[in-house]
């Protein structure tokens, strides 16, 4: 992502080389990082950065295929509600019990979670590119029906995984580590790098690119943009999905808001770490980056004892704001 | 106060069963939010549970359940019952300001009013003849009590609601239940009362505070997100929990014995159920129903978490 060349005058060269835009959120993170070693001491611990890191999983894997979604141009406002729903009916799912082994019923509902997520992400695509309804309003309206079946599943209440064997079987996914590392953190760094070689090194991913810059121009090239941007959909929702087989072990319920708002920070995550929302540009790495500040930022604010609790949303929001600006102004540097 | 209204309901339970015969067909209308979370859940729930009671109570009674998403569409439902010919509207509303005319109109053609839960600003006998509530400060108040009263010393950290103002009455109230003790609060944040946002903040907690003694979370649903986080880090330190609300889930804990969660302090959806009998109480049996009642926020112990367990319940 950051390529060098080898000139006569490495030093001024490599400066102008680096693409700064791709870099700029490494730095924001970088100085959250030096601002939260100040707010409280236990902040740079092994083991808070290890809490921040993994519960920052579901929104990390779901901005990722929001990467996919917004460089092709398009828009998902659904994947909120389409967490409440796909966790929902595998924590169902697994009630039933039709499976008797423990081990098996866990692996059936990741099987089925997987299935239910890339069909919710395929009608999205589908709605939008088949039926030529714009994003924005296509993903909303979908928003309230996974949103309102989910209400309806639970009848307002929560959906509890009941099986005490199968919840100590499924539990350890999000709470056990391997060398010290949680598994949540492992499926961040492999749903990105598997995403980064898509967008990158397959003609798919340049077909999304292609799509998101400018879709005429995709057309006349002979790209099929609504096969691609149907396609980008379908990833959306398999990420959904892969955040559900996190989610569901940490608290083995699910509730008629969960999820809330997380469509937005999804999108923020996705914007902060460089991808343009009017499409063209994916940076995955960028947009795990985003992730990981938005948890950050959190984190900082409730470790530091001088602000207010009233005043979190205001300084998270400044911090989003200071971060682009930190962006826009390395990129006009160069 | 809350002696009277044990008493009340308990005389006009007793009432009701015997005289229902020879009467008038009557009809009370029953206008509630949509289940949109746990606490909404179970007032729906209560709500058409008590509704098939009552009816089985009494053959001449016919209760009409309608739940409503918002405010507009409550105010068409407050208005379609109406038009039914109801006796009497019990109202739950979603947000009480804008459905002030509505039930207004109810009440001017000479219905009777009970309204449950959320007071408008002006909450008084032009709006409603019967008001039941749960009592927000009692709530803290309780809560603060039983910590300032089990571990004097304690180190507490607080998981808030949303920034409205009944989370601040809870915090009130909670300051007065541990005022003059040495209880020192070490840290309040909101937790948006979810699960998610709970776990998330008592993780912080645990990472900033080297020992915590007893964490007020002030509602069952962020004490599960509370648990998880708790177990999580292995710490022992910590030696009970305090919810709020009365779910079914933590009402069971409590009943089990869970050393976690000894206690609970109730907010009950029930309290719907409360304002719809004493309605058919005052319609029926003719005894006098009108006036505030302040339910307590109860402290559900071991002793008596049966009382208060509703399995079959959502929330």
């Amino acid at each position: 992502m950051t390529d060098t060349t080898t000139t006569k005058a490495p030093s001024r060269s490599f400066w102008r080389d680096v693409d700064l835009r791709a870099v700029a959120p490494f730095v924001a993170l970088f100085l959250l990082l030096v601002l939260g070693s100040f707010a409280h001491d236990n902040f740079l611990t092994t083991n808070n950065l290890l809490n921040v890191m993994t519960r920052s999983a579901y929104i990390a894997i779901i901005a990722v295929g929001a990467t996919f979604v917004i460089s092709a141009g398009g828009l998902d406002l659904s994947v909120g509600a389409m967490v409440a729903f796909v966790a929902s009916l595998a924590i169902m799912f697994m009630n039933a019990g039709s499976i008797a082994s423990p081990l098996g019923m866990v692996l059936a509902a990741m099987a089925v979670m997987v299935l239910i997520g890339m069909a919710c992400g395929l009608a999205n695509g589908l709605i939008t590119t088949i039926g030529k309804i714009e994003p924005f309003i296509a993903t909303l309206g979908m928003m309230g029906v996974y949103r309102g079946l989910t209400t309806w599943l639970s009848q307002g209440g929560a959906i509890t995984l009941r099986n005490a064997d199968v919840q100590a079987t499924y539990r350890p996914i999000y709470f056990e580590s391997l060398f010290g590392i949680p598994y949540p953190v492992y499926a961040i760094f492999v749903t990105g790098a598997i995403a980064a070689f898509v967008l990158y090194r397959t003609s798919f991913g340049r077909h999304v690119i292609a799509v998101g810059s400018n879709e005429d121009v995709a057309r006349y090239s002979g790209i099929s943009v609504e096969r691609v941007r149907t396609l980008t959909y379908v990833i959306q929702g398999l990420c959904v999905a892969i955040a559900c087989l996190i989610y569901i072990p940490r608290l083995s319920s699910t509730t008629a808001t969960t999820g809330m708002m997380w469509e937005l920070q999804a999108i923020t995550a996705v914007v902060v770490g460089g991808t343009a929302l009017r499409g063209g540009v994916g940076r995955i790495w960028g947009t795990i980056c985003g992730a990981f500040i938005l948890e950050i930022v959190g984190n900082v604010m409730l470790l530091s004892n001088v602000i207010s609790e009233y005043l979190l949303g205001a300084i998270q929001g400044a911090i989003i704001i200071i971060a682009m600006l930190v962006q826009r102004w390395l990129v006009r540097k160069s | 106060m809350r002696r009277l209204l044990v008493g009340l309901a308990a005389a006009a339970l007793a009432a009701t069963m015997g005289t229902a015969l020879a009467q008038d067909k009557k009809t009370i209308g029953v206008s509630i939010p949509a289940a949109d979370h746990g606490w909404t859940a179970g007032v729906v729930y209560h709500a058409e549970r008590v509704a098939k009671k009552l009816m089985e109570e009494h053959p001449n009674l016919n209760v009409i359940v309608k739940t409503s998403p918002d405010p507009a569409s409550q105010a068409n439902a407050v208005q379609d019952l109406e038009t039914q010919g109801i006796d009497a509207l019990v109202i739950l509303p979603t947000d009480p300001d804008p459905l002030v005319n509505a039930i207004k109109e109810v009440k001017a053609k000479g219905k009777f009013v009970a309204l449950v839960d959320r007071a408008p600003s002006n909450n008084d006998d032009s709006v409603r003849d019967l008001y039941v509530a749960g009592n927000n400060p009692a709530l803290g108040e309780v809560a603060g009590k039983y910590i300032a009263e089990t571990t004097p010393n304690a180190e507490v950290v607080i998981i808030r609601g949303l920034p409205i103002p009944i989370d601040q009455q809870r915090q009130d109230g909670f300051d007065k239940g541990i005022d003059g003790s040495a209880v020192k609060v070490l840290d309040r944040q909101y937790g948006n009362w979810s699960r998610d946002d709970a776990f998330k903040v008592m993780q912080d907690y645990l990472t900033k505070y080297p020992k915590i003694d007893v964490v007020w979370a002030q509602d069952d649903d962020m004490v599960v997100g509370v648990l998880e986080a708790i177990q999580q880090a292995k710490r022992t330190d910590i030696q009970y929990i305090i919810g709020g609300a009365g779910s079914k889930d933590m009402i069971k804990k409590v009943a089990d014995g869970d050393k976690m969660v000894p206690v609970d302090v109730l907010y009950p959806p029930a309290m719907v159920g409360t304002a719809m009998e004493l309605t058919a109480a005052g319609l029926i049996d003719q005894v006098p129903v009108n006036g505030t009642y302040i339910l307590d926020a109860t402290l559900v112990t071991k002793d008596n978490a049966e009382q208060f367990y509703f399995p079959d319940s959502p929330f």
